[in-house]
């Protein structure tokens, strides 16, 4: 199966409390972009498109859409700026958002 | 002020309980997000960025103390113990839960506050002047006018599905602080040859990726015509505005598509049909809501205050902030106060819990209980004895909340840009801060004036930038921020929209853009009191673009 030119993951929002989640392995969303599950190939892209539509009609996630990624060394970077803002939280507050849930948990 | 009566509370709280049916049937499915979307947004709820995001509007910009401290109670208990006053004189919850936010319309409600009408293709907050009912240049308060406005235009049935939103602003004074003459309907209160209190109308202004100066549509309409006007107007509208296209379906594009004239023909033989009908105001029902208004029982008091005077003189910095941050009332021995939102560095309009718990403390001991949020993003405090403001001054000081610097190049409105917003394109918050820093010296911004600078991080141009004295807007080329600069524009009474002066600056750079401009109409200017708008005006842009865009030495051959 065709590789993906950039591999991708798959982002949305909880539905009952609006945290931004990527969608993991096992179908399961997750709360940070380092635990998403990428897709490198075309199929795997499929599959998980298929997952996201599924969760979006369950009613676990609203609004979700694909991002491009790059991989490094286990770790998963979203390419776009925007994206990178959304996976770690507001860059003029430290203190909100996944960095500052991260933080805590390295503390 | 305006109190709620019967109908007002059983509407907001049987809307509240409506939201709570639906919310709930969003979560176990029963909707989907396609039905829920727009009953959502009709509440105030976006989907931002990061979180869910909660409008509150604060109508014509007029809130109590109670109101304050249950902002401040939100804030703490629902969210992140801050919230974010914006540029229509709403204020924005950033974290909320989509589960919590039936608790928190009932909060609000409980303080006569609501989120209707904050989003969506209808008629939206109405705002008004911020200094309404307080400042020496007034003709008229404009906000009973404002009260009428919201009376009428909430869930009014034929204009909830607008072909875009609809924002109106009533300004009571010559001098424009609501930048009126930007929004799809401005109103100025006026008088007449014969004295009569009435309207100037002005269309089909608004910022965004098509900014345009409202034009004038009719000199003068009568106060007991007001509805009857405003409904001619949006039912032209809602029957002509584009639904094709949403980025030209806002009243501007018909009031250009079509030209003033023809439109002015439409809405005048709709308003002849109408006038008489069951809009034209009652005299005595406007009085009644002017009641609501009228002013507090302001004491006898001279115009000077040797206590203020003394105060001024023993304490420099108060005396700076008195000069920036005070302005004139229309009742002797009292003054406007605005709070400036805008220390150095801070985020423009954020103001925690705690600040809003101490706003709301000095709106109830200094400012007949009444604080007013300004499209500027500060917060005023109205009617304060000129013997109170040393008091005001240090409460203000203790909180981080005295910045001297209103209406000076620190006074940054700027959205909330991508750092929070979902349609952003860059930040606008890290360059407002990066520019306040820059400009902190008090003696340097005060040395150079009245300078309005706004950013908007998108272009949607909530930050204004388009009617920013400096413009910077926000996009993104090739994955960067990149920033372009407009100079000339104007929100006041003598409205422009700024031109764009050349490309963009990477946010490395954009401090230093702002900073070469400031030097060079610091190096031009005819004297002290010619502003930079004034300065700008007067040159045009060429010593600007100079400045900016120095001809590259010539290079010599190797």
């Amino acid at each position: 199966m065709t590789d993906l030119k950039t591999p991708v993951v798959f982002t949305a929002n909880r539905l009952r409390d609006g945290e931004v989640v990527w969608l993991g392995a096992n179908g399961r969303w997750v709360e940070t972009v380092d635990a998403s599950l990428p897709a490198t190939t075309q199929a795997e892209q499929t599959q998980l498109a298929a997952i996201a539509a599924q969760s979006d009609a369950d009613n676990v996630i609203v609004e979700p859409y694909e991002i491009d990624v790059s991989l490094d060394a286990g770790s998963v970077t979203p390419v776009r700026f925007r994206e990178r803002i959304r996976a770690s939280g507001p860059t003029i507050r430290l203190d909100l958002g996944k960095q500052a849930q991260n933080t805590a948990h390295a503390a | 002020m305006y109190r709620y009566d019967e109908f007002d509370h059983e509407f907001v709280e049987s809307r509240v309980a409506q939201f709570r049916d639906q919310v709930a049937r969003r979560v176990s499915g029963e909707l989907s997000e396609d039905n829920f979307k727009p009953i959502r947004l009709q509440n105030g709820v976006y989907l931002q960025l990061h979180a869910y995001m909660l409008r509150v509007a604060v109508p014509y910009g007029t809130l109590n103390s109670q109101q304050m401290r249950m902002l401040a109670h939100i804030a703490r208990k629902y969210d992140r113990d801050y919230g974010h006053f914006t540029t229509r004189q709403n204020i924005q919850f950033n974290w909320p839960k989509l589960e919590d936010i039936p608790d928190i319309l009932a909060d609000l409600a409980s303080v006569e506050m609501h989120a209707i009408q904050t989003s969506g293709n209808c008629i939206r907050n109405v705002t008004a002047d911020h200094f309404a009912g307080a400042s020496a240049d007034e003709i008229a308060d404009p906000r009973p006018y404002a009260e009428i406005l919201r009376q009428w235009s909430t869930v009014h049935p034929e204009f909830l599905f607008l072909p875009r939103k609809f924002k109106i602003a009533v300004i009571g004074a010559g001098v424009d602080r609501a930048a009126m003459q930007f929004h799809d309907i401005g109103l100025e209160v006026k008088r007449n040859a014969a004295d009569e209190l009435g309207f100037g109308v002005f269309i089909g202004g608004g910022l965004g990726r098509t900014p345009m100066v409202a034009k004038q549509v009719r000199d003068f309409v009568a106060e007991a015509d007001l509805l009857s006007y405003c409904e001619a107007i949006l039912r032209v509208y809602n029957l002509s505005g584009r639904r094709d296209n949403k980025y030209k379906a806002r009243i501007k594009i018909l009031v250009h598509e079509t030209g003033i004239d023809e439109l002015k023909q439409q809405i005048e033989a709709e308003f002849e049909r109408i006038r008489e009908g069951v809009l034209k105001l009652p005299d005595e029902d406007v009085r009644s809501i002017e009641a609501y208004f009228a002013a507090p029982a302001f004491e006898e008091l001279p115009n000077e205050s040797a206590k203020l005077e003394a105060a001024q003189a023993a304490d420099p910095g108060f005396a700076r902030w008195v000069g920036r941050n005070v302005s004139a009332h229309k009742a002797p021995g009292y003054a406007i106060v605005t709070v400036a939102l805008k220390g150095t560095g801070e985020a423009p309009g954020d103001a925690t819990s705690a600040q809003m718990d101490v706003l709301a403390g000095l709106g109830e001991a200094y400012s007949f209980d009444e604080l007013r949020v300004s499209h500027e993003q500060n917060v005023i405090l109205p009617h304060v004895r000129l013997d109170d403001l040393k008091a005001v001054y240090d409460a203000l000081l203790a909180h981080g909340m005295a910045s001297a610097n209103a209406g000076l190049i620190t006074d940054i409105i700027a959205c909330p840009g991508l750092d929070y917003c979902a349609l952003a394109t860059a930040r606008s918050i890290p360059v407002a801060q990066e520019i306040s820093q820059r400009f902190s010296d008090l003696d340097r911004q005060n040395e150079i004036g009245e300078l309005k600078l706004k950013i908007s991080g998108c272009i949607n141009a909530c930050g204004h930038h388009h009617a920013g004295h400096i413009g910077i807007l926000g996009v993104e080329k090739r994955g960067e921020e990149l920033y372009q600069v407009t100079l000339g524009g104007s929100g006041d009474e003598t409205a422009a929209i700024g031109e764009i002066i050349g490309r963009g600056f990477a946010s490395d750079e954009i401090t230093n853009a702002v900073e070469t401009l400031v030097d060079t109409y610091l190096a031009r200017r005819l004297s002290d009191d010619e502003t930079f708008l004034e300065a700008y005006r007067r040159m045009g842009p060429a010593p600007f673009k100079e400045a900016l865009y120095p001809p590259a030495p010539a290079t010599e051959a190797a």
